[in-house]
């Protein structure tokens, strides 16, 4: 190869088309669609009496109104729940519109097709839903203990309760652990609601060829794959007869995977039935409203440890509150209760979750999904036991850690994947001590002192995390040389801005030989590739990367191959450099690529003189064997599949410095240090700004945002206005260190990255906090205004 | 989020805009920077019948500093205003409060007098209009007025029309959260901010949960000194505080005293006192009580500071 | 009854565009859908996010708390309009260069928003450069490299000029 490309912070080749105006995004695309807008519920909780459409009638442009008794066998369903789980005995899911019943303010309720959405609108605005309402059930606490149900069918709103216990080495159960441990803490810590909020809402739009009775669907999705299965099993189309593609999507973060939205599965049915191209483009308070929020959860838990902070029992108990649906299964509060232990070996552990219902809008992942509440109480837990034994923070982690040579280390537990919790590699003491040496850790307490002495506060806080990265089942790639000596990669999951274009193209031309330049990408478009699962769990670098690579290594062989023939060489004594077949020193003896691409299709027809090369009476090698032979195909072309034994283990560790005004209780970021190990790095350009990203949301969820509802089940907050997105003026500058230890379970070496800047964010924060002013800090996010009462409620 | 359909009215002259406003009276809204109604328009929070976009009234948009003062147009907008050195030289508490106003490029559209007509408790400069003791120049049709002479932003008078034009004291003009004293069928063409003192100086301070946000609790601050350097006047006006902007006189608490040995922290107990904060989301109202007191003290000093200087 | 339109003339990225629209339509809406220039994009409708951030007469203004027929007669800048012929504008450029965005949904708007910033001062300090953004947000970057962005952006522009 001349240039080396895996692991280069190679330009992103997404970013001329993005920067000119020249991206595709859902809303960009059918011009001349009708628009769809929808009628959601204004109530938390009401049993829909009458629906009442007659004066929407006469608005000029409107073209059709649908309610529930207007769906069609399947489609008037409840939508799918598309993690089953056997501890999840009371899975709910909504109707795509609803049938009798709202369960949280903006349940959709009538779809309203028209002109434009303009005129959608207009026409919303005059559907009268008569609503007889119920007592809403706000709050996790409430639910638990309210007698009001969210389903009548599923008692004390109660939708899962899963326990998984590791018992001590001794066999002794945790409870007896604690019991006999030297120090025991109990405690109880709170998180609140947040959202992925992408820039960019959803949106869905669907074509009707009511000529070739098929059906193509772009939806601004994180698994386009799996829309696609379950638009066609809703409309019962033909699977052949249904294409679902993600144009450029604006930012997923979690929301986007999950699926059907309703809408996903109404507008093709619109347009099928109307044989018209319709579009729904969400607004952003419905995006706040009927999509999908996280985080929110209250922990209890009881530690049992020994004088040098050794956690020796951790029993966490977790009422998770699931909003009115359970769409996704309980993927989060599991994650939660997984993820928990982190980079520790904890002596003996039992956690058990409730999954709550409420009349809010549902719960599914959002960036981090559930890591950030686990970080959250394994890092206060640290601090709590550092505090009690007047220990450093760090001494009390150092002391817990797992070591480099304990690996593979079993957690004992069960993962979101449904298989063994074991850790595949990393370096948890030296990610501390790079850490400690980027924040300037120990010489810290003298910097307070000077602040103190100028009347400053400050603190330092710290979080460590391990994350499940890169679960199966599987993704795959398809790689194709075409004759023009042009290199064609596609994948079946989705991009929504992490560079994917770039970085997939990066492992082709490395693993081809060819030059960047050569290589394009296609992601998320099931014309291409039609079986994938999707872009979350920081999964997509480890499994469409990998698969990638195993697919360009099927072609490279291949190429070797078919070169050799023709070079008369040993296939073994070839290379491919800058898109030349060649036989390694000895210059000369080479074969285009692209020549190899038209050897590998042995033609009747020319279509050019290049492939006039391949044609019949161009002189075959052999006239023994079939010019296809047996086992092989025609074409320069490779698919293959990564389907991993279990998910990889990224970690890393953060560390930040807070300043507290004294009078107001404004709370500043003043530095922001991140040791990152993702593996090895494919870009670390990207890896970079993925920790930057990642870290903005955490502070955004650490000191700014919040769902904010009254007890009415009314969404407080729901524009930009009030829910505080943080913006340039918020975020702090963020140092990144990385340290790289490869995973032994994949070709490539790599973990995921995409959610780890996230992850630590609150439970850093809170430890800073805490550190500046000598309060506990146990509920997250905060805002000055919390500071205030706290410090209230301490003097 | 798109708007609710209304009858759109350009007019090209004052008077075809008091013409239109006259005629629809309370079903017609006024138009000028939109950043804070079409906001409420998208979401249809508002419908108004009659918009009657007032953006073509070029006449509107000066900037005046006189000596006296300082006359903002109604279309002047936000960005203008901060960067007209002669404003800032007549009344330097409006650059102070208007960089604390949203975000550069609000303040590119967004217009000075359509704030203060939009009367947010919460926002900037209906706090220095009440501070400065300004006022808010209404015209409409009818009546026997005419223009007060000697004011150079003001509306023609139309022939063959009549034409009331009043000045509503900053005072009278805040009448409750989001309401003014400017009725239907009235026009606020231009609102009037008073020079700055000799040997005073202002301040602005303020807490935003984001900057550029709407503030938690914000505070105007003018002092003028003696020719000995005494205080001998000193107030301040809230944002976020009450239903209106919250003036409080502090002369007495600060003492006729020099800034040195100002009874700053008595004047700020006495703006507390007077606050009347509401608990919001982001913030409560003992905490935001708290905050004006903080406020008021650092902003007394800094105009103090500023009075020195100057 | 049908919506009554106006007939509006704006002139935009250089070209006279007329259309039709109601008084309602958003400039936003009317650049997107009536003109086809997707590449100003709609975040949020409220005036917060900046997405849709276009150049009025030169300053950068949000079009979605605009009406289209209230700039009838002027001159809009949108992204489309921002690089000469084939090649980016310095900011485009320098937004590629440090890996100023990522899903690139916001970048239209930092990039109108940081050209009329960098064509008034030149120069600017750091704060200058947060402030200047302010008003934009973005859901994946963390800004960091969007400031970087903005002061390589700069040098550009020096080195060239």
């Amino acid at each position: 190869m001349t240039t080396k490309l895996f692991g280069e912070p190679v330009r992103r080749r997404e970013d001329p088309r993005l920067l000119t105006g020249r991206g595709r995004y859902l809303d960009d695309l059918g011009r001349d669609a009708l628009a769809a807008a929808f009628v959601r519920s204004p109530h938390a909780h009401a049993v829909i009496r009458d629906i009442d459409v007659s004066a929407a009638l006469d608005v000029d442009g409107l073209v059709a109104i649908y309610t529930w008794e207007d769906l069609p066998d399947r489609l008037a369903e409840p939508l799918p729940l598309l993690i089953p789980h056997p501890a999840l005995t009371h899975g709910r899911t909504a109707y795509p519109l609803a049938r009798d019943r709202v369960r949280h303010v903006g349940e959709p309720v009538v779809m309203v097709v028209a002109r434009d959405r303009y005129v959608a609108e207009d026409a919303c605005a005059l559907i009268r839903v008569d609503y007889e309402l119920l007592k809403p059930v706000v709050g996790v606490e409430e639910a638990a203990q309210s007698a009001q149900l969210v389903h009548d069918d599923v008692p004390g709103n109660v939708g899962a309760h899963m326990v998984q216990e590791v018992p001590s080495a001794g066999g002794l159960d945790v409870r007896e652990v604690i019991e006999d441990a030297p120090h025991t803490l109990a405690f109880r810590l709170d998180i609140e609601r947040s959202a992925s909020t992408p820039l960019e809402g959803r949106g869905v739009y669907a074509r009707w060829d009511a000529d070739d009775s098929s059906l193509r669907v772009y939806s601004s999705t994180q698994t386009s794959t799996s829309v696609r299965m379950a638009v066609a099993a809703k409309l019962g189309l033909p699977l052949p007869k249904v294409e679902v593609i993600a144009p450029d999507v604006g930012g997923g973060f979690g929301v986007k995977i999950v699926h059907p939205w309703p809408e996903e599965v109404l507008l093709p049915w619109a347009a099928m039935l109307l044989d018209r191209e319709v579009k729904w483009t969400e607004d952003r308070r419905e995006h706040f409203v009927s999509s999908a929020h996280e985080r929110a959860q209250v922990q209890f838990v009881r530690v049992g440890f020994d004088d040098d902070g050794r956690v020796l029992g951790l029993e966490v108990s977790i009422l998770h509150d699931h909003g009115a649906y359970t769409p996704y299964g309980i993927i989060v509060p599991i994650i939660t209760s997984t993820q928990l232990p982190g980079p520790y070996k904890i002596g003996s552990y039992r956690v058990e979750f409730s999954s709550v219902y409420t009349n809010t809008v549902q719960v599914t992942p959002y960036r981090g999904a559930g890591r950030p509440q686990a970080v959250f109480c394994m890092e206060r837990t640290m601090d709590r036991i550092a505090d009690h034994l007047g220990l450093d923070r760090t001494a009390v982690r150092a002391v817990n850690f797992i070591q480099p040579e304990e690996f593979p280390y079993d957690q004992g537990l069960i993962f979101q994947d449904g298989r063994p919790l074991i850790y595949d590699s990393g370096d948890y003491p030296e990610s501390l001590r790079m850490l400690k040496e980027l924040i300037g850790w120990d010489s810290f307490p003298a910097e307070k002192e000077r602040a103190a002495a100028e009347g400053r506060r400050i603190g330092i806080g710290i979080g460590c995390y391990v994350e499940g990265t890169g679960v199966g089942p599987y993704e795959g790639g398809h790689v194709q040389v075409t004759s023009d000596g042009r290199v064609h990669v596609s994948t079946g999951l989705t991009s929504q801005g992490q560079g994917h274009e770039t970085a997939f193209a990066q492992i082709a031309a490395a693993e081809l030989g060819v030059p960047l330049e050569r290589v394009s990408v296609v992601t998320g478009d099931t014309r291409r590739f039609g079986y994938a699962v999707g872009t979350f769990a920081s999964r997509a670098a480890v499994m469409s990367g990998n698969a990638i690579a195993l697919a360009c290594r099927k072609v490279r062989e291949k190429a070797l191959r078919i070169a050799a023939d023709a070079l008369e060489a040993d296939p073994r004594d070839l290379e491919i450099t800058d898109g030349m077949v060649h036989v390694a020193g000895t210059p000369g003896a080479a074969i285009p690529l692209a020549t190899v691409a038209v050897l590998s299709n042995p033609l009747r027809y020319a279509f050019d003189e290049e492939a006039a090369r391949a044609t019949q009476f161009a002189g075959a090698s052999s006239f023994d064997k079939p010019p296809v032979p047996e086992g092989d195909e025609p074409g320069l072309e490779g698919r293959d599949y990564y389907s991993p034994i279990r998910s990889t283990f990224a970690s890393g560790m953060h560390a930040a410095i807070v300043e507290t005004d004294p009078l107001t209780a404004e709370i500043r970021i003043l530095r922001y240090a991140v040791v990152h190990d993702c593996g090895n790095l494919i870009n670390p350009m990207i890896v970079e700004g993925q920790i930057h990203g990642g870290v903005a949301q955490g502070v955004g969820g650490a000191l700014y945002e919040r769902m904010v509802y009254d007890g009415h089940g009314q969404l407080l907050n729901a524009s930009f206005m009030d829910f505080l997105m943080p913006y340039a003026t918020e975020v702090p500058h963020v140092e990144t260190a990385h340290l790289q230890t490869p995973s032994p379970l994949n070709p490539l070496g790599i973990k995921g990255a995409g959610e780890a800047g996230v992850i630590p964010v609150s439970a850093v924060i809170a430890s800073a906090v805490e550190d500046a002013e000598g309060i506990a800090i146990d509920k997250m996010p905060i805002s000055p205004s919390e500071l205030f009462d706290l410090r209230r409620a301490a003097s | 989020m798109k708007p609710p359909p209304f009858d759109y009215h350009a007019p090209r002259s004052v008077a075809e805009a008091l013409d239109v406003l006259a005629a629809e009276g309370e079903r017609a809204k006024v138009l000028a920077g939109g950043q804070s109604l079409i906001p409420l328009l998208n979401m249809r929070l508002a419908a108004p019948g009659h918009l009657v976009d007032i953006n073509r009234l070029t006449e509107l948009a000066g900037v005046e500093a006189e000596p006296d003062g300082v006359r903002i147009g109604a279309l002047a907008r936000h960005a203008e205003v901060e960067r007209s050195e002669p404003a800032a030289a007549a009344q330097p508490l409006l650059r102070q409060a208007l960089r604390l106003v949203a975000h550069p490029v609000v303040r590119n559209r967004g217009t000075v007098v359509g704030s203060l007509v939009h009367a947010d408790p919460a926002a900037e400069l209906p706090a220095v209009l009440t501070l400065l003791g300004g006022s808010v120049r209404l015209a409409r049709r009818g009546g026997p007025g005419t223009p007060a002479a000697g004011v150079s932003v003001s509306p023609e008078v139309p022939a063959g029309g009549s034409l009331t034009v009043r000045d509503v004291p900053a005072g009278d003009f805040f009448t409750g959260p989001l309401e003014s004293a400017a009725g239907p069928g009235e026009l606020a063409v231009s609102a009037f901010f008073p020079a700055l003192p000799p040997r005073s100086g202002t301040a602005f301070r303020e807490v935003a949960r984001r900057h550029g946000d709407y503030a938690l609790a914000g505070v105007a601050a003018l002092v003028v000194l003696d020719d000995d350097l005494r205080i001998t006047s000193a107030a301040v006006a809230c944002v976020s505080a009450g239903p209106v902007p919250l003036l409080v006189e502090v002369t007495g608490e600060c003492g006729h005293r020099p800034p040195a040995s100002a009874g700053w922290a008595g004047a700020a107990r006495a703006v507390q006192d007077r606050a009347e904060p509401e608990d919001d989301i982001h913030a409560t109202a003992g905490y935001r009580r708290h905050l004006v007191g903080v406020l008021a003290e650092r902003a007394l000093r800094d105009a103090a500071r500023e009075a020195l200087n100057g | 009854m049908a919506e009554r339109t106006h007939d509006i003339t704006l002139v935009v990225n250089g070209t006279v565009r007329r259309a039709a629209v109601p008084g309602r339509r958003l400039l936003s809406d009317c650049l997107r859908h009536d003109l086809g220039l997707t590449g100003t994009h709609v975040g949020c409708e409220h005036g917060v996010c900046g997405c849709c951030t276009v150049l009025l007469d030169g300053e950068p203004v949000r079009s979605c708390l605009t009406f289209a027929v209230t700039v009838d007669g002027h001159e809009i800048t949108t992204v489309e309009g921002l690089a000469d012929g084939e090649r980016m504008s310095p900011v485009q450029r320098a937004f590629a260069e440090c890996h100023g965005l990522q899903c690139g949904f916001c970048t239209p708007g930092f990039l109108c928003t940081v050209t009329a910033m960098l064509r008034d001062n030149p120069v600017p300090t750091e704060e200058e450069v947060l402030e200047g953004i302010s008003g934009n947000l973005c859901r994946c970057t963390g800004y960091q490299n969007i400031v970087k962005a903005v002061h390589r952006a700069a040098e550009i522009m020096a080195e060239e000029s």
